[in-house]
This record gives C-alpha cells, structure tokens and sequence, in this order.
C-alpha cells in the first residue's frame, strides 16, 4: 500500500501544477496586476508611481509567464506564474494583498468552516442513510412512495430557499435561535443549529435518493435471499448485511469529500455569517486578491486529491479481497 | 425517566433554564451583556487598513475615525460644518512667506505666497490608549520591543502581552505620522497629493527609500526621528508646524482626518518586530490612539470590538447646535463627558435579510434601507416627506434622514467626437446635444423608481451643505429647468427636441448623414435590477428619438475605458472629502483630466475660463467674492453640460427609540462618541419582541408521532410476517 500512496503523492504534483496553472490564466484573462493594485489603493487619488510601486513590492511587475528579458531559465522563473506558484509546494502561502498571512487565516477560519461541515456531513450521513435504509424496508408502501416523493420535493427547492424559509421559521417568528452569527465553544450550539439542520435537508433528497438506489440494488442479491432464508430478522439483512455491502459506493461519495470539509461552504456561510474559509474564498474574488484565491485553489485540489487517496484506503478497509499495489 | 417523557421533559426544562436567565433564546449576544452600555452595528465589507496612514474607505473609517485623533474635528450639530479643534487648542492661523521666507499679510496675492505655514499647538496632558509598545520594566527598559524567540512564540494576539503603558501625546507624535505619508513601504493614499503640497515630501520618500534599501536586514525598524522632513518641524514638546508650498486653503480641511493623526514611533518600533508580522499582528490591525475607543477584538471576519478608552481626555457633549436641535432632544447632554457609551460591538453581516431582521429584533440599534425592506419601513406622506410605516412607529423605530455630501452623475467623455467634439463646429453641435439629453433625462422620475425618493436632483456637481451651494431660484440649473410658481421645473421634451436639432440631430436623425444617432453608454451593471434601470435610461433617450446601446463590462475594463478616455457616456460618483466646493468642482478642472494626466476628470472636460477661474477659486477664503467666482463656473458648467447633474443622494437610517443624540452626517466620521443608548429601554423591548413560539415544538412531534405510529406498526407487522411474503415483496421494490 505505501508504494501505491507514494505513487498516488507523485501523480499529484503534475496534477496540482495543473490546476495552479489553470487557475493563474484564469484570474489574469480577467485581473491584472494594474486592476489588482487599483483594487487595493482604492480609487481616489491614485497615482500611475503608486501602482508601480504595488506591483513592484508585491512582485507583480514581471511578465506573467514568460520573461523575454531574462536569460537562460531565468526567462521560466523571473516571472509572477513561477514565484507565486513555486512557495505554494512548501505550504508556504504568502501574504494577501491587504498585508495579512494567508496561512494564519487559514488555521483561524478553518474551525468555523469545520464547525458547520462536520456535524452536517456526520448527522446527514446518519440521517440519509437511515431513511434510504427506512424506504428499503418499506419499499412499495405509501411510506416508500411518500419518502420518494418528498425526496424530489427536496431536490427541487433551492438550498437559498431552504436558508430563508429557516430564517423566517426558526429565527424570526418562532424566535428560537438567532438568525445569524457565531461564537466559538459551547456558545457556538445555538449559531450552528439552523445552518446545520438547513444543510443536512438541503441536501436530503438527492442523498436519500441515491443511497436507496444501492441499498435496493443490493437487495436483490443471492446473499440478501440467503440471509433471510438462515431465518435472519428483515432489520438484521438490512443493516448488517445489505449496509455492510453498500459501504463500497457510499465511501466512493462520502470519504472524498471528507478533507474538503475544511474548505467550508460559501453560502451557508455568508447567510449565516461564519467566519470560515468559504467566505474568505468569496471575499477574495470580490476583492480580486490572487494570493488568497491561488492558495485556497490549491488547497481544495490537493484536498481531493487526498480525498481520493483515502477513499481508495478504504476500500481496502471494508472489502479484505481489494488490495492496493 | 420513561423515554417518551425524555424529550417533553428536556424541553420543558430548557425551557425553564432559559426564562430564568432571561435571556431570549434567538439573543446572539452573551447574556452577561444584557444590560450593559453597549452599542450593536454591524459592518458589511472586511477593512483592508486600519493603519491611518492608508486607510480611507468609509468601512475602515467607522473604526480608526474613533481611535485616532487628528488635531481637528468638525462641529457634531453645526450646518454647515463646521472646524473645531480636537487635540489642538485651537484652529491653526495661516500664515504666509514669501520665496525668502519673509512674512506676508493675510491679504496677500496668491501668486506671491510661496509658503502657507501652518503652526498647531495640541492640548497638554491627553495619553494614549494602554497598550504594550509603552510598558516598560522598573527599570525604564521596554518590555517588549526586541522579544526573543521564546517571547514571540507565546504571542497569538495582541491581548497575549499581559503589561501595558502609556504616554503622553507629544508634537512630535503628528510630525512622525506625517512622516509615515512618504514611507516606502507604506501605501497612502494621499501622499500623491500632499507631495504636491508639503514641503519636501516628495524628496523626503527619496531619502526614506534610500535608508531602507541599506537598511540591514536584520534591522527592520526604520526610525523616522532620524530623518528631518523640511516641511514639518516640531517647534516644542506641545506644538508642530507644517509648511505648504504656495497657497492651499483647503489644507485645513485634511487635518481633520486621521491622515493626519498622531502615530507614536513606539508603536511603529512595536510592530516591526518580524515575529509579529507574521502573526498579523501589525499596526495596520491594531491600531494605538488617544481617541475615546481602542480596538480591544480585531477579528475582521466576524466582529470588531470598541471598548472606551480609559486614558481617554477630557471632552463634552456641545453645547450649541441649529434651530430644531433642542426640540429633538440633541442638547439635553449638553457639557456631559464624552464618550456616553462603554463598548461597540460590530457584527459582520454580509446579507441584508439578517441584517434587517436583527435590526427589527432589537439586536441591533440602527439600520440602513435596503431595497427590499423599503416599503415595509418608509411610507411618503404630504408633500412627499418619508416617515416610518405604522409598524417602524408601533416599535418606536424613528427615521433620521440627510443629504449626504456626494454626487452621482452621468458623465460625457469630452474627447468623443460626437458628444465632445473635436473642432469648434462639432463641439457646439455636441454642446446643444449634451443639452438636449440633460432635459430629456427625468432624473425626479429615478430617484422616484430606482431610489425610492432617496435623493434630490442635482442642479450642479455641488452638494446641498458645502460651501458654495445655493438654494432656491438662484440655484437652479436654467438649461434644464424653469422657475414656476416657486419650485424648479424641468424643461419640456419640446425644448429638448430643439435643442437637438440645432445640434444637427432633428428628431434624432444625423441630417448630414440620415443616419439615426446611436450613443453609447459604458456601465459596469448586470443585475436584474440593474436592468430595469438601463431599460429606463433607453426610454428617456428613446424621448429624442436616440437609440443608446449599452455596452456593460467589468469593473476592471470600466475603469480601463475611462482611463484611456474610450467611453463615450458613463456613471460615476464622488462622496466629499471635505465640504468645499473646491472638493467638487476639481472633478472637472483641466489639468485633472484622466486622459494623459490620471486625474480625477473623468469627463476629460476642458475649459479655458473654467480652469482660469477654479485656479482663483481654490486659493480664496469663503465670502461673496469667492461664490461669485463659483457661481460663474457653475454657469459656464451648466451651459457646458460635460454631466448630465444626476441626483444627490439622501441617507435614511433607522434607529431604535433607546438610541439618542443621532444627527446623521456624512462629513465627519468620528461620531460614535456622542450617541448614547437607553439599556433598560433596550433589555425590556427585546424580551418583549423574542419570547419564544413553543407550539411549533408540539406540533413537530404530533406530526412525526402521527406519521411514524403507521410506520411502527407496518415493521412490527413485517417483522412478523413469513418468509415468502417477504421475499415475493422484493420483487416490487
């Protein structure tokens, strides 16, 4: 196994150089190093020398990809693509464009960001899974059908919908929680309550959904049919025999997206004013600071990356006969 | 306990807890602060600075204008606004010198002044906040300025450092700050401008840039005691003199802002320490003041916290305002000590349906008017005058309103052939067009639609409340309106047909080419709101018959066209710097112009008289003589029309009835220290407002019981059943 993660870490760089790459044309087809400087000096009274001198402490005043002036590799390296991208590879994040480091914001947002994502990934996996499995059981009743329905229903109302509806509901007229904010320890329980309930139903009826499809898949299996021949309880194959086969397709969804929990969501977020790494995210496109949106970039890619990593570990976990190699 | 009473129980329970405490479950405040003195806002965008030196945004300036103290402020009641020392003892006098430094009368001619001085003597005796770049040891050693490794490790935030000290404000404080304009690694704003005025400035940023590049680089301490800087002089402990190049009347104006604040080099000495750098602990985050409130929580994310500053000096509530002042309860703190209130938390809130719904809750005292929560808060009675619905009026919630000193206009770039003009004939063509379009354009009938009556139009770039403004008949805009039976009224589409067909464009048809006259209007909108706005400026221009083709961009090429001078007819704004007239009509003086000199002129407008006039005006004290001389360029700009004069718009703020002693203004930004709030008024109406709805719990569990007896019996009943059924139901799953 440790050859194939060794194996997996290296196909990553390309992959990450990539998507650095990627990300670098993008943010400069439509910012430059001029528009990025004025964005930060603001709009009043600047001068063409301030924005030299921006460009010129911040290093944005060499050619974006290739310097034509500079000899030999200097011509790949004297430029903005090579010095921002090259640090990122230590972890080293840099400064944003207002002065403050990247790497401290980072750790200070991540655990408002976790705050959030954690309990809705755990109590959604949870609450998903168990209704799937609850449809399963009474497949081809009204509560089937009722639960298919109310999954659509779900799936066709918009996550702002459901943050607005319970705003409303919860905060304004029934004055249970407040509307929005956030505190860190024990005092946090009563901001995280609505944006973690509105998460996990948010994203209710396509989970539900997909989660029942492999459960009935796996309920039309030789073993589920030995199962209840031995004599076992309907609830026992359920959970012990067809869950225990499922996991295979439930990890390839669930375990990937386990590392990006850090990187919060941008929404819920904003509407419930989190100060995560989501907004921090949308806060940086607003003010078009590369710095910030290079390095968070890069962190989701190699998030997944990781994401995927592990979701193939455990494989290995769940089923004996896969081995990695 | 039975574990169907588990839950009932628990509920009850916390139920009980919570109205013991009584704190409202949705409070999102701590419940020990319920009745303190504090006051809750929010903020919307992140501030970049809060180093005075480079911040300048209105939503950096909310914070630093209440920690930093430059020596001059405006009067809080007086219209229109008035100077009135803040640390200094009193407004400095100007005085004159001529090339060799000879002193000249007060009278004297602009062209002989080579030297505006201004001498400021501060007030002895004021300290600044506590913090650690002032503790020393018993000793007399700083405790903090050179941390070793170990120290710094230990440090997260500024609250870290257990000692803190003070001193008092000194001279030489304000000179260092003034310094710090032209330091090369620092970004102000202004140096640009005040390079053009303070004596030595910009040589002083060369010698500056120097010392840092042979700074070593373990050194990072740049020590501006060590450089002179010609133009600013402390002259004793108490007094500073700063020297302006030529004659800048205006320069006064500046130094009420926290450019001009006092920095004390402990604090610059403090912050350069690299450890601390790379903790975001800088000035540029937590700033060191004399003012009434020090930032005591910098978390820029969530919230920013002012606590009152305990060093804070000596200064009252005046006693003095305009007519209606006393009527509206703004003088019954008249002599009391400033600031009333302890702490102000700011809350980020990024949207504005928790924002307003908070507001309405009572966890915040004031609010703005978004769009969407107009109606429910405004209604227009009588002549159109805005007052709070029914519903605002039950609550007590009260509407302030003011004209904010700024301008929207819709601009002409000058250089265009067709609506510019690039010999005499077609810029008299494009002359009477601009004309024609400035009548066409209903500007009552937007602020009606998209500001909902929030705004006046405007008959100039000049703001009601600046010097320089008139009011009534003689401040009305004769190319577009018409004086009838007292009040302005806007020409008629008649008169702007006219107009257009002496432009050569009879009935919006180029009469040299038969070609329909296409205009181009550069705007940076896209919204669904934005829109509708667009689709109506289509129809007023439709009203001549001229076809406008809007050409939307982003933010970024927006500004690239105006720039490059490729727009041909765009929106722009100004909010005021200062209340001079000066301050807006530099917005259209020659030498300003963006094209080629980067400037502030964005409709590249160029007059001969204009610039000849503005040059005289801005070197004038007020008085008749000096509006006589704006009132001729207000003249030549209305004949001109380089702007279509757009609307000035009106702030409306909402405030609870426990917040007190609010006179809005859009000038000064230190005001935090006048307000005052009624805690006990506040505590007793946000219980009211927030008891909690408890039906809804019972009617969740009523339903989820109802809907899961079926679904308990069905299991029981599948539990039950026999194998083959079981399996035969498989095959309709």
């Amino acid at each position: 196994m440790l050859s194939y993660i060794i194996r997996r870490i290296f196909y990553a760089i390309p992959i990450l150089i990539g998507v650095n790459l990627i990300t670098f044309m993008l943010f400069f087809v439509v910012n430059t190093p001029d528009d990025m400087a004025r964005m930060q000096l603001g709009i009043k009274y600047v001068t063409p020398e301030a924005i030299e001198k921006w460009k010129a402490e911040r290093g944005y005043d060499k050619p974006l990809l290739f310097n034509q002036e500079a000899e030999n590799l200097d011509k790949l390296t004297s430029t903005i693509f090579f010095e921002k991208s090259v640090s990122m590879f230590i972890f080293d994040f840099g400064k944003a464009d207002d002065g403050r480091d990247i790497a401290q914001e980072i750790k200070s947002r991540m655990l408002p960001s976790l705050a959030i994502a954690l309990p809705v990934f755990v109590l959604g996996l949870v609450v998903y899974i168990t209704c799937a499995l609850l449809m399963v059981f009474f497949r081809a009743t009204y509560i089937d059908f009722l639960g298919v329905v109310s999954c659509v229903a779900l799936m066709s109302i918009s996550s702002l919908f459901y943050i607005i509806v319970g705003q409303f509901l919860i905060s304004k007229l029934w004055h249970w929680v407040p509307i929005s904010g956030y505190e860190t320890g024990l005092d946090a329980a009563k901001f995280l309550f609505l944006p973690v309930i509105i998460g996990v139903i948010s994203s209710a009826g396509s989970n539900i959904r997909w989660y029942r499809t492999i459960f009935l898949e796996e309920m039309n299996k030789e073993y589920v049919r030995t199962a209840r021949a031995k004599g076992l309880s309907e609830r026992i194959v359920l959970f012990r025999h067809v869950l225990g086969n499922a996991l295979i397709p439930i990890l390839t969804g669930a375990v990937v997206v386990v590392p990006l929990l850090f990187l919060g969501s941008l929404l819920v977020e904003s509407f419930f004013g989190i100060p995560g790494l989501g907004s921090y995210t949308i806060d940086a496109i607003n003010s078009q600071d590369f710095a910030i949106v290079r390095a968070m970039v890069f962190l989701g890619s190699l998030l997944y990356i990781i994401g995927l990593v592990l979701t193939d570990i455990s494989y290995t976990w769940v089923d004996p006969r896969i081995h990695l190699a | 306990m039975d574990k169907r009473t588990l839950l009932p129980g628990l509920l009850i329970l916390f139920a009980w807890l919570t109205a013991c405490s009584g704190h409202q479950w949705n409070n999102p405040y701590v419940a020990e602060d319920t009745e303190k003195n504090i006051l809750y806002t929010v903020f919307t965008e992140r501030p970049k600075h809060l180093d005075p030196v480079q911040s300048y945004s209105s939503n950096e300036i909310q914070f630093t204008a209440q920690i930093y103290e430059p020596p001059l402020q405006y009067h809080y009641l007086k219209r229109p606004f008035v100077l009135i020392p803040a640390t200094a003892e009193e407004i400095p006098v100007v005085k004159y010198r001529d090339v060799h430094g000879n002193q000249l009368p007060g009278d004297a001619q602009p062209d002989d002044i080579a030297y505006s001085v201004y001498e400021i003597t501060i007030k002895a005796g004021i300290h600044f906040q506590p913090h650690p770049a002032f503790a020393r040891d018993a000793q007399g050693h700083w405790l903090y300025h050179d941390l070793n490794r170990q120290e710094m490790a230990s440090v997260r935030k500024l609250a870290d450092f257990s000692q803190t000290g003070t001193r008092e404000l000194v001279a030489e404080d304000y000179v260092y700050q003034i310094k710090r304009l032209a330091h090369p690694k620092l970004h102000s704003p202004i140096y640009g401008l005040m390079a053009d005025y303070i004596a030595g400035l910009r040589e002083y940023a060369d010698v500056l840039k120097q010392a840092d590049q042979n700074r070593p680089e373990e050194k990072t301490f740049l020590d501006l005691r060590d450089y002179q800087l010609e133009g600013v002089q402390v002259v004793d402990r108490y007094t500073y003199r700063i020297t302006i190049k030529g004659k800048y009347p205006q320069f006064v104006y500046w130094l009420a802002m926290p450019f001009f604040a006092p920095i004390p080099w402990e604090a610059d000495r403090f912050y350069s320490q690299q450890g601390l750098k790379q903790k975001n602990i800088t000035l540029d985050w937590y700033p060191v003041g004399t003012g009434p409130y020090m930032l005591t929580e910098n978390d820029p994310n969530s919230r920013m916290v002012l606590e009152k500053n305990p060093n804070f000096h000596d200064e009252y509530y005046p006693a003095e305002g305009m007519p209606g002042d006393e009527e509206n309860d703004l003088l019954v703190d008249a002599g009391k000590k400033l600031p009333f209130i302890d702490k102000i938390i700011f809350t980020r809130e990024k949207e504005s349906i928790p924002r307003w719904n908070k507001f309405l809750q009572g966890y915040y005292d004031a609010s703005g008017i978004g769009s969407d929560s107009f109606d429910q808060a405004v209604q227009l009675v009588g002549q159109g005058e805005a007052t709070v619905t029914e519903a605002m009026a039950e609550q007590g919630i009260r509407l302030e309103t003011a004209v904010a000193a700024s301008t929207y206009y819709m601009g002409f770039n000058m250089l265009d052939p067709v609506v510019g003009g690039r010999n005499e004939r077609e810029r008299e063509s494009a002359r009477k067009l601009r004309q024609a379009i400035s009548i066409a354009v209903d500007y009552e009938e937007f602020i009606s639609i998209f500001a909902n009556g929030r705004g006046m139009p405007a008959q100039s770039p000049i703001p009601p409340g600046i010097a320089g403004y008139r009011e009534g008949e003689e401040g009305v805009n004769p190319v577009v309106y018409d004086w009838v039976n007292g009040e302005p009224k806007r020409k008629s589409i008649q008169a702007a047909k006219a107009l257009l067909a002496e432009a050569g464009y009879p009935d919006g048809m180029d009469q040299r080419t038969g070609a329909p006259l296409i205009l181009y209007f550069d705007v940076t909108a896209r919204s669904a709101e934005d829109r509708s706005r667009l689709d109506w400026m289509r129809k007023q221009f439709q009203k001549l018959n001229i076809q406008l083709v809007v050409r939307s961009t982003d933010y970024n090429r927006f500004q690239d066209k105006i720039r490059k001078g490729n727009a041909q007819i765009f929106e722009w704004g100004w909010n005021a710097d200062y209340p001079d007239a000066e301050n807006f009509l530099f917005l259209l003086y020659g030498p300003q112009r963006k094209v080629g000199n980067s400037g502030e002129n964005a409709a590249n407008y160029l007059n001969a008289e204009y610039d000849r006039l503005f040059e005289q005006m801005k070197n004038m004290e007020d008085g008749p003589q000096r509006q006589q001389i704006i009132d001729r360029m207000i003249e030549i700009l209305r004949l001109d029309a380089p702007w279509l004069w757009g609307y000035h718009p009106k702030d409306y703020g909402l405030y609870h009835a426990w917040y007190q002693n609010v006179k809005p203004n859009r000038i000064s930004n230190n005001n935090l220290k006048y307000f005052k709030i009624d805690t006990a008024l506040r505590t007793q109406k946000r219980a009211e407002w927030n008891e909690p709805v408890i039906w809804p719990v019972a009617l969740i569990l009523a339903v989820l019981a109802v809907s899961f007896v079926p679904a308990v019996n069905a299991f029981r009943r599948h539990e039950s059943s026999t194998a083959v059924r079981a399996t035969s139901s498989d095959t309709t799953g």
